[in-house]
């Protein structure tokens, strides 16, 4: 199993018509993700490349029995978008687009509660199960159907460990890119839950970064309630203070987020720490015996 | 973002929260002949940089008559000011600002932020003004006051009164500070900010509230609704390097050490610098080319990390995902030669199209070294740069 998707979760693209949009959905449905259509307000009734473009998100899955969908819209839209995905009760909403406004982010937040919808991102890489579902923007062929879970705030960093992993033989049960915004729809706690409810995840890489409390947060959750051996990287050991490394929300501010603080706390809490980037596996197989 | 203090207060009265009359001047002249405009002294002069702790480094200073005004200013424009956050190289000073003075009672503090645990925005009050509130948080946490906000009602009048009182504050001034936090918050919203703080926020002699200083931190994601306040930008205030870099959207972030780095990815590129820590070297940059990294941007990436003079080395760290490794090899060197590169290059690739990258490294005849993973990278460009200093 897995967690977020499968091999029949049917996914919209919002934006399908933009460049970005079109380009990964064709990349998704050659994954083998079943891409049901998109969405372009005012190119309703058209396709695009096979894919059949609709003017709602509510009338995408009405048409289509879609239950996930992802985002490519334009970062002064995308709050917008989250919000009509939201609206039309899809399961997950995975928002790939980088640079929303955290004020956006804010009222998205306030009016996803009560609502069933699960959203992960802003400005994160997507949700892989791999060798049945692939929505967002990674590399599908890095990874490898298997028991470990990953969730991380880092792009390129997250497909670093899946390497890391794949080459030594283990295979991911899922992958979630949380994001890398201060105000985020699902953090590094929320997944971990999830990984350990799964009854086919068997160990969990966590990596995190500079900024914030979500990873001090999770590591008490694993603390106290995970049975399932967890491993961890941190980057920006050596980040300054007050500058903002790349994401939104990888800053150290009034002295709160710092790598060394994270570390800490995780290894208190029983997580194998990875000392390096390039360890990131070698830590988990210090827990795990697969 | 981060703007002037007089910016700051410009803003601030536009949405009526009380801040000292005053005026920002270019010259000494010019700041006698405001300060006589402002009416009856005293005056303070307020040297004009981003970084805070200027009254300890003797960028704020009181002037009893119009001419002290003109000769403290004549003393601080051109000056390099040196606080604790502009670092040994300090800023050059060519603005001051010339406010009216007032008499102190009480110093408060307030500031405004999107609290991220709870997603919201978040008013935090402290009986300490003046200080610094992280040594506040420490030492007395019980000092400091929050309010979260809900986004749908917005600062209700009620949690300005907690606020107030919790302040310590009675009579007509809980009224004042009500108004006071109310234009704050509208301030907040309107403009965007990612953090908005008062400190110190004063009591006056006359039981007024004043703010006394303005620190705007802006929402970057946010500028495009906001030209006017992206107009206020000072470049003067900025590292030229990181001001180079936005204009080719590579996010770059200048260090102290020499090992040049250009990754694609914000965490890739964190944990980068940290493996050249961790193998003993000392990383010069914070580079990500991003996703889309064309020919152009590598280049554009190598000329900026070599305009750094401590830059005795470059590790080029590449997970090719949608990019493929061919086309990211391509740009390497193309870009070595047209900088005709002079230090050790170490390139790590890894992902689509690996080995025709390795193959176009190998045949380019550049002094290009080849690495496998992370760890290996780090160690060669490590001992590169440690052979090239012995």
């Amino acid at each position: 199993m897995s967690i977020l998707i499968d091999k029949n979760t049917r996914v919209i693209t919002q934006g399908i018509t933009g460049a970005t949009g079109l380009f990964h959905a064709q990349g998704a449905r050659e994954y083998g993700t079943r891409m049901v259509g998109g969405v372009t307000p005012g190119k309703g009734g058209t396709y695009i490349d096979g894919f059949p473009v609709f003017d709602t998100v509510k009338e995408a899955v009405e048409k289509t029995g879609a239950t996930a969908s992802v985002i490519y819209v334009p970062p002064p839209f995308a709050a917008d978008s989250i919000m009509e995905a939201v609206d039309a009760g899809i399961d997950l909403v995975c928002c790939i687009t980088e640079g929303i406004p955290v004020l956006d982010m804010v009222k998205v937040k306030h009016f996803m509660i009560g609502k069933k919808t699960r959203l992960v991102g802003p400005n994160c890489p997507g949700v892989i199960t791999p060798g049945q579902c692939k929505i967002g923007i990674m590399p599908g062929y890095i990874h490898k159907p298997g028991k470990v879970g990953v969730v991380s705030r880092s792009g390129t960093l997250t497909y670093e460990a899946v390497w890391q992993l794949t080459c030594m033989g283990l295979g991911q049960s899922t992958c979630v890119g949380i994001g890398g915004d201060p105000v985020n729809g699902t953090n590094h706690l929320d997944v971990l839950r999830l990984f350990e409810e799964d009854p086919d995840t068997e160990a969990v890489i966590m990596i995190g970064e500079i900024g914030g409390t979500s990873e001090e947060e999770a590591a008490r959750f694993v603390k106290e309630n995970m049975t399932k051996p967890v491993a961890a990287y941190i980057a920006g050991v050596t980040a300054p203070p007050g500058k903002r490394m790349g994401h939104a929300g990888a800053i150290i501010s009034g002295g709160k987020g710092t790598a060394t603080e994270k570390v800490a706390v995780m290894k208190e809490c029983g997580i194998s720490v990875a000392a390096s980037p390039a360890e990131m596996a070698q830590a988990l197989m210090k827990v795990y015996k697969p | 973002m981060n703007i002037h203090e007089y910016q700051a207060k410009a803003i601030l009265r536009k949405f009526g929260v009380p801040v000292p009359d005053g005026h920002v001047c270019y010259n000494s002249a010019g700041a006698r002949e405001w300060a006589k405009r402002l009416g009856d002294g005293p005056w303070v002069v307020k040297a004009q940089i981003h970084a805070g702790g200027r009254g300890k480094g003797g960028g704020v200073k009181l002037a009893h008559t119009p001419d002290e005004v003109r000769n403290i200013s004549r003393e601080m424009l051109g000056m390099i000011l040196r606080t604790h956050q502009t670092g040994a190289a300090g800023k050059l000073v060519t603005r001051v600002l010339v406010e009216k003075g007032c008499t102190i009672a009480n110093e408060l503090y307030v500031s405004l932020l999107v609290d991220r645990a709870t997603s919201k925005v978040a008013v935090m009050a402290s009986t300490e003004g003046g200080m610094d509130i992280e040594e506040v948080a420490a030492t007395t946490p019980e000092k400091i006051f929050v309010e979260t906000v809900d986004p749908l009602v917005g600062l209700t009048a009620f949690q300005c009164r907690n606020i107030a009182f919790s302040l310590g504050l009675t009579g007509k001034l809980v009224g004042k500070a009500v108004a006071v936090l109310e234009g704050l918050y509208k301030t907040f919203m309107a403009c965007d900010c990612s953090m908005l703080e008062i400190n110190p926020l004063v009591v006056t002699a006359e039981n007024d509230l004043l703010a006394l200083d303005a620190k705007f931190g802006f929402d970057d994601n946010a500028i495009f609704r906001h030209p006017k306040i992206a107009d206020m930008r000072d470049y003067d205030e900025e590292d030229p390097k990181e001001i180079e870099a936005s204009q080719f959207e590579l996010s770059y972030i200048s260090l102290s050490g020499n090992i040049g780095c250009l990754v694609n990815g914000a965490g890739l590129a964190m944990a980068t610098m940290d493996i050249i820590k961790h193998y003993g070297g000392d990383p010069a940059n914070f580079l990500d080319v991003g996703g889309g990294a064309t020919i152009e941007r590598v280049t554009e990436a190598f000329k900026i990390i070599l305009s750094d003079k401590n830059v005795r080395g470059i590790l080029v760290n590449i997970f090719g995902g949608i990019m493929k490794c061919d086309i990211i090899a391509t740009g390497v060197v193309t870009a070595a030669r047209q900088v005709s590169l002079g230090v050790p290059l170490v390139v790590r690739l890894e992902g689509t199209n690996v080995d025709r990258g390795k193959e176009i490294l190998a045949e380019s005849g550049l002094n290009i070294v080849a690495a496998d993973g992370m760890a290996d990278a780090a160690q060669k460009i490590v001992q590169a740069v440690k052979g090239a200093n012995q």
